[in-house]
């Protein structure tokens, strides 16, 4: 697991063929978490997203790839509306997490975005320490003791695979941690709040190979629990870490599958040219 | 190629005289600066320096020049300020942070938010005479809507009582105190938007994506991480206020007042107008008793900016 490839073009790694188990299988059991369909967007005039249909399945990693500006960010930021932010954004269809329609009026933002944790393209730690970083999201929305916020904030350390390296300085500034570090330090802070899905808007492009390789490890780990939804417009990282794979192009879903089919046999020309590198 | 490249450059000589001409030209505007100030501190210390002690700071105004003191002036500017800071920082950086952090949606809310905007902007650039007069109108007079300052229509407790209240103020330092506040209000809250405006919003991001509120967003992250540059603003705007005359002059009237304000109705009178009585008598004695009332004023200064220093450098560790 704990093998990095500082290499920009790093060979398959040989534990992702055990950490896919299944995926040869024809079906893939997963249970959905997050259901699309007829989903449009708009930014002011602009159509976004165009009838996007899908089911992102449960505790499985699902990759969005196509080129800059196909609206990949855009849906992921539907899912814990932070598209809200957007004054000119609106949406209509079906999105729905667990059962649950995200559009509704009814929908309570705020406890929306605790069950879909967020990872930002440049880590965006806050200039407090490390501690309170991870335990920012605890403190607001739950009442707890000291012991209980400091078994969180380990829980949550480990998981993000930072803890050996912070354990001693906790309470040394968050910013004072090197990029990779940071990158892992949001991820902690995202599951503290205990999650079910992530959403991570192309993680580890501010990132060198060696801690790209850390977080594509971390994830292979975090899909145990979580869903996971990642941007990326690195195309080997798609096929690595990832079980699903989304290819959208000018707003509209071209391909959905499962990685290994979209990577080695897709059933779009598009796909194919894009995957390839002959356009994009 | 390379050769080439530097045959066709400018002779060095020309190009080292000119850079050097440059950092003469802006070491001269730096020096006039400076020494303009410099002579300005030493003329006043000279001046001043013979009458600074103990008196000074202890007596009241006096017509001889020998027992004048500044005392009631102090403690004036000190209620005045206070007054000042303890509506103008919450109500400045209150509005600054609706102005940043809730931006409405809405075409018509947007349209007030520009209005908003604009005028506060306009504001920070109206002379401070005309806040006197506003003062004078609204807080001294009420507008003549509740009777007349020497007949008041509602009090709370008697003249001896420290907590006295009276509508309307009267000429007291409450009425003086939220002039001065209505002089700094503008320069706070463009300071404090600048500071809120400087956070990133990755930030603000971060804390909606783990579930904030805007209120958690706002006391958590984005506060927070304004503080050192709405300090900044809040001690710089606090510094004019002390050093203001004109609207104080408008407010407070009389400029020779030998006792202390007892509660906030009572008459005041502060710093830079007793200066400014010391430097309008014709004897040169009282001269050089204002000059040293000016050396009180930038001590008290200087002590708020370095505290604003600490503050900042505490915040922002």
């Amino acid at each position: 697991m704990n093998q990095t490839s500082p290499t920009l073009d790093p060979p398959p790694r040989p534990s992702d063929t055990h950490a896919r188990d299944g995926h040869g299988m024809p079906v893939d059991k997963a249970a959905p978490a997050i259901e699309v369909a007829h989903f449009n967007s708009w930014y002011g005039d602009f159509h976004a997203l165009q009838d996007l249909n899908m089911i992102i399945p449960e505790k499985r990693v699902t990759a969005f790839i196509g080129p800059s500006g196909c609206g990949k960010s855009t849906f992921l930021r539907w899912i814990n509306r932070m598209n809200d932010l957007v004054p000119s954004a609106r949406a209509e269809g079906t999105l729905k997490l667990h059962g649950q329609d995200l559009l509704d009026k009814s929908t309570d933002v705020v406890e929306l975005r605790r069950h879909v944790g967020m990872v930002f393209q440049k880590p965006n730690p806050f200039p407090k320490t490390i501690y309170d970083n991870v335990a920012f999201g605890p403190r607001l929305h739950l009442k707890m003791s000291r012991a209980e916020l400091d078994q969180v904030v380990e829980r949550s350390l480990r998981s993000a695979a930072l803890w050996d390296e912070v354990k001693d300085r906790l309470r040394t500034p968050a910013l004072s941690l090197s990029g990779g570090q940071q990158q892992r330090l949001c991820i902690a802070r995202a599951i503290a709040v205990g999650p079910s899905v992530l959403l991570m808007d192309e993680p580890c492009s501010a990132l060198d190979p060696r801690s790209t390789a850390a977080i594509e490890d971390l994830m292979a780990e975090l899909r145990n629990d979580y869903t996971i939804a990642i941007v990326t417009h690195n195309m080997q990282q798609a096929s690595r870490a990832s079980d699903y794979s989304a290819f959208m192009y000018q707003g509209v879903l071209v391909e959905f599958g499962p990685t290994h089919k979209i990577f080695t046999n897709p059933n779009n020309e598009q796909t194919q040219n894009y995957i390839t590198g002959r356009f994009g | 190629m390379n050769d080439t490249a530097i045959k066709h450059a400018q002779p060095r000589g020309g190009r080292f005289f000119r850079d050097n001409l440059f950092v003469l030209i802006c070491l001269f505007a730096a020096g006039v600066c400076i020494a303009t100030l410099g002579v300005l501190l030493a003329s006043i210390l000279i001046q001043g320096v013979e009458h600074l002690d103990g008196r000074l700071l202890s007596n009241p105004p006096s017509r001889k020049p020998d027992k004048a003191g500044i005392y009631p002036a102090m403690i004036g500017t000190i209620y005045i300020c206070s007054v000042c800071a303890f509506t103008a920082i919450p109500l400045g950086i209150g509005t600054a942070v609706l102005l940043e952090e809730f931006k409405p949606g809405n075409r018509t809310l947007a349209r007030l938010h520009g209005f908003v905007q604009l005028n506060i902007t306009n504001l920070a650039g109206v002379p401070s005479v005309v806040y006197g007069i506003l003062g004078l109108t609204a807080f001294v007079e009420m507008f003549k809507l509740l009777g007349n300052a020497g007949d008041p229509i509602w009090t709370l407790g008697t003249t001896d009582n420290w907590y006295y209240v009276q509508l309307p103020f009267g000429r007291g330092v409450l009425a003086g105190g939220l002039t001065l506040m209505l002089v700094v209000l503008p320069i706070i809250i463009i300071s404090s938007q600048e500071a809120l405006r400087a956070v990133p919003n990755s930030l603000r991001h971060g804390a909606l994506a783990l579930g904030a509120t805007r209120c958690q967003m706002v006391w958590n992250t984005t506060l927070p991480a304004a503080i050192p540059g709405i300090m900044t603003g809040t001690i710089l705007a606090m510094s004019r206020a002390i050093g203001e005359a004109a609207p104080i002059l408008i407010i407070a009237g009389i400029v020779y007042i030998t006792f202390t304000p007892d509660h906030l109705m009572d008459d005041f009178t502060a710093m830079p107008l007793q200066i400014y009585d010391w430097a309008g008598r014709p004897q040169e004695a009282f001269h050089r008793v204002a000059a040293s009332g000016i050396l009180v004023l930038m001590a008290i200064l200087l002590t708020f900016n370095a505290a604003a220093v600490i503050i900042r450098q505490k915040f922002q560790r």
